[in-house]
């Protein structure tokens, strides 16, 4: 019995690390899809956690400081755009400022509005998303197997990790099934095809950043305003990065993006919980060497078993129309 | 008197510096199959971009049936009933016919009942028009002429009524090209008016009732085409009078200097494009290789070149192996035993485009004498040396300072030709030495690889313009899927004859 629900809390774990690498996957499928490269998830996942705890802070309401992170998050999508779009610029230079600035930005602007170098102060139960507990949860505990599954697998997550799992199939429905869907991957293959059908191909990249934006708040607002009550200096620790392996390991598809980022929230899971762990034969693992499990095996796949990613044709060009 | 279906008035339109357009006026009938001829850079395409919404011009204005419009976008156009054809097919690979006929006028946000409709409408198109095109299949697996068709079946779907196709037969095969003009003529039928930019003259008159021709941006000249010949519309077009045919003395074949024995040539994604090939190419000779884009001959001419690793097989020049698996000279190397090589892909491997003229007229010599020595350039003999060769080869302009990318097309390959045959190779090796070149030079290139020949050189030549091959080689052969598929001496030999093999059916 213990083992079953060591592995129950593993997969709980998994789920809620997962948690922001699927957003951040499905927000660098819009983009990507759409011909833009998306570097700057990272920055993003950084800029949304902070203006949702700082957001929820002020307004005393987490839901509207995840709405502040939205914002600030399409904003700066709309300035990637600005740059690599409109004016046509080196998409990954535009990523990389991005992420730059909002390392600066978020340290100094705690600094000054809390005294404290990029760390916001705590916030109360009112103030950050709770655990959701589902109904008859406790009740149906003691039923093996089911009981498992339903009371400590999937219930008590913060709200984030079921949206996260339900803009999977929506991300899906939409780029697949919708005309919308269509267009953006048809502006990230051959933008020339989608101007002469007479659609907009700037205007199509803009409303794919848009969306990019909406999403990867939710990663950001999941990281300070649920998991953790503030938000601290360079809290996204990676996972954009992370999140941008996982997407073209899941070749820009949302289902096998899904699978790819369940993986690497594994490994993390795993990582923590083998931590002072003596295994068998072997012996306690150092530390440091669990915790780059998860870098370890991004590198691997990454170099050795994608095998063909096929990344949409037009990506990182921009569109000029005019010779 | 019945209002032309289109008219322009006035139409300009620069890019920069550059005036694409020059008070252009054009009127084009309803029910016909109305031509635009002119040379490259002539400013064709970016008319019929300007009509198409594409590119907006400057001034001018634009009626259809009589009645003015504005066109912002291609979406403008395709409302008003004009449809194109472009010259590199507007189509997303990945997707089947479906998705790309439907793109941008799917009629419903989410996929349903319209999708069932569009799909049936389709079918009918299809079967009117006796397309016989899988509305289900991928693009990336459908040949070029389906391709084509696909194009024209996506702007017949959006009610198009005036079509219009920009240099459509480049890429087909001459069977590709009969299946063309039949829909062609059966579209006209129907009603529907025809745009056919071409720089070819035969098209022209094979095909339009009418024909205008454009010469650096401006239009020329219009005219009925049965009141004019194409050596009319040739001098038309470049402005002087044109030899059309290559003149061409009696071959006086030497030995056997270039052989290929058992070649077999892998690309970069490690599949083998040439497969087992041997020929020989005799002193005095110019051997063609026929064949449709992307059967290996790239890879080949890379592979004879010393660019590529020879997968097996080897290469022999006088006698001497040059190349196998193992051993392979680089280019530099086969320079100094006789071999040049002018690439296929100009822009790419011929030339550093921001590079000036007069470096590129000597790189690959220029560790040389009198170009340098002990490592350093004499840049005076050099512009010396280039101002002399560019007039040797009428470059245009005469200015070895200018840009390499600020020469035309023509004059690029020119500058090319002349750095590889200054040094009277006794091999050269040709790839599509007239894509993108206007008719004025391509007369100057043909008649420079002639003289070549008539000195003795063993000349391979490849190219996908059947009318160059059976112009300038005296043996033919037919390169398919990385094979030789046929061998012709090319004194009785059709285009049609070869038209079949370059398709991969035997004889």
């Amino acid at each position: 019995m213990e083992f079953l629900s060591d592995i129950a809390s593993l997969i709980n774990s998994t789920l809620r690390i997962s948690t922001p690498l699927v957003f951040a996957a499905m927000a660098g499928i819009f983009a990507e899809r759409s011909g833009v490269i998306d570097f700057s998830l990272e920055g993003k996942m950084l800029m949304a956690a902070f203006v949702a705890a700082v957001g929820s802070y002020y307004l005393g309401n987490p839901w509207l400081g995840l709405l502040l992170a939205i914002l600030a998050c399409v904003c700066l999508s709309m300035l990637h755009g600005f740059a690599s779009v409109t004016h046509k610029g080196d998409q990954v230079v535009s990523c990389v400022a991005i992420n730059i600035l909002i390392i600066g930005l978020t340290t100094a602007l705690a600094a000054a509005w809390f005294g404290q170098a990029g760390l916001t102060p705590t916030l109360n139960e009112d103030q950050r998303f709770l655990e959701i507990h589902l109904p008859f949860a406790d009740a149906l505990r003691d039923i093996p197997i089911i009981g498992t599954i339903y009371s400590d697998i999937l219930s008590g997550h913060y709200v984030f990790v079921y949206l996260a799992y339900l803009s999977v199939p929506l991300v899906f429905w939409i780029v697949f099934k919708t005309s919308f869907g269509l267009r953006l991957r048809a502006v990230g293959e051959n933008p020339s095809a989608v101007d002469t059908a007479g659609i907009n191909v700037f205007s199509m990249r803009y409303k794919a950043l848009a969306v990019n934006g909406v999403l990867i708040a939710f990663a950001g607002a999941h990281l300070s305003t649920a998991v953790n009550a503030n938000f601290f200096r360079e809290m996204s620790a990676g996972r954009g990065y992370l999140a941008l392996a996982a997407m073209i390991f899941g070749k820009w598809h949302p289902k096998t993006a899904l699978i790819a980022c369940l993986l690497f929230g594994f490994t993390d899971a795993l990582q923590i919980r083998l931590q002072g762990v003596e295994l068998p034969a072997i012996g306690e693992i150092p530390v440091q060497l669990i915790q780059a499990i998860p870098y370890i095996l991004t590198v691997v796949l990454l170099a050795g078993f994608v095998g063909k990613a096929i990344a949409p044709n037009a990506i990182g060009q921009p569109y000029i129309k005019e010779r | 008197m019945v209002s032309p279906i289109l008219e322009l008035t006035d139409i300009n339109k620069s890019f920069g510096h550059v005036q694409a357009n020059k008070n252009i006026n054009l009127k084009i009938k309803k029910g016909t199959i109305h031509g635009i001829i002119g040379e490259n850079g002539a400013g064709k395409s970016t008319l019929m971009s300007i009509v198409f919404g594409l590119y907006q011009a400057n001034s001018g204005s634009i009626k259809i049936n009589g009645k003015e419009i504005n066109l912002r976008s291609p979406r403008d156009s395709i409302i008003n009933g004009i449809g194109m054809v472009h010259q590199h097919f507007m189509l997303v690979e990945n997707f089947t016919v479906l998705e790309n006929i439907i793109l941008g006028f799917e009629g419903e946000t989410v996929f349903g009942e319209k999708l069932q409709k569009a799909k049936e409408d389709l079918q009918k198109l299809c079967n009117t028009y006796n397309f016989n095109i899988d509305l289900d299949a991928t693009i990336s697996d459908l040949s070029v002429g389906f391709r084509q068709r696909v194009e024209i079946l996506k702007s017949l779907y959006r009610g198009a009524e005036i079509l219009i196709l920009d240099e459509p037969t480049g890429v087909l095969t001459p069977q590709e090209v009969d299946e063309l003009f039949k829909i062609l003529r059966s579209l006209k039928e129907e009603g529907k008016t025809i745009v056919l930019i071409t720089h070819k003259l035969i098209e022209i008159m094979d095909l339009t009732s009418e024909v205008s021709v454009m010469r650096q941006g401006e239009m020329v000249g219009h005219t009925k085409t049965e009141d004019t010949n194409k050596e009319k519309l040739a001098e038309m077009m470049v402005g002087r009078s044109v030899l059309l045919r290559v003149d061409k003395k009696e071959i006086k074949k030497g030995e056997i200097i270039f052989k290929v024995n058992n070649l077999s040539v892998k690309d970069d994604l490690d599949v083998t494009r040439v497969k087992d090939i041997n020929l020989e190419i005799c002193s005095g000779e110019i051997l063609g290789i026929a064949g449709v884009t992307g059967n290996g001959q790239t890879e080949l001419l890379e592979a004879l070149s010393g660019i590529r690793r020879v997968e097996s097989g080897n290469i022999e020049l006088f006698g001497e192996k040059i190349s196998d698996h193992n051993n392979f000279l680089n280019p530099s190397l086969l320079k100094e035993k006789g071999l040049a090589h002018v690439p296929e892909d100009r822009q790419r491997m011929g030339l550093i485009s921001d590079f000036k003229a007069y470096e590129n007229l000597i790189f690959g010599y220029h560790d040389q004498e009198p170009f340098s020595k002990s490592s350093i350039l004499n840049n005076k003999e050099i512009t010396e040396y280039s101002k002399k060769v560019m007039q040797e080869y009428d470059v245009r302009p005469n200015s070895p300072n200018l840009i390499t990318s600020n020469f035309s097309g023509g004059n690029q390959q020119k500058i090319i030709l002349s750095r590889e045959l200054n040094e009277n190779p006794k091999v050269l090796l040709v790839g599509q030495p007239t894509r993108g070149v206007d008719i004025g030079a391509i007369e100057f290139i043909h008649q420079r690889l002639i003289d070549m020949r008539d000195r003795g050189a063993a000349i391979l030549l490849a190219s996908v313009e059947l009318d160059e091959i059976l112009s300038l080689s005296d043996r033919i052969i037919v390169m398919f899927d990385g094979k030789i598929v046929g061998e012709k001496d090319n004194k009785n030999v059709t285009d049609r004859e070869l038209g079949l093999l370059m398709a991969g059916v035997a004889e």
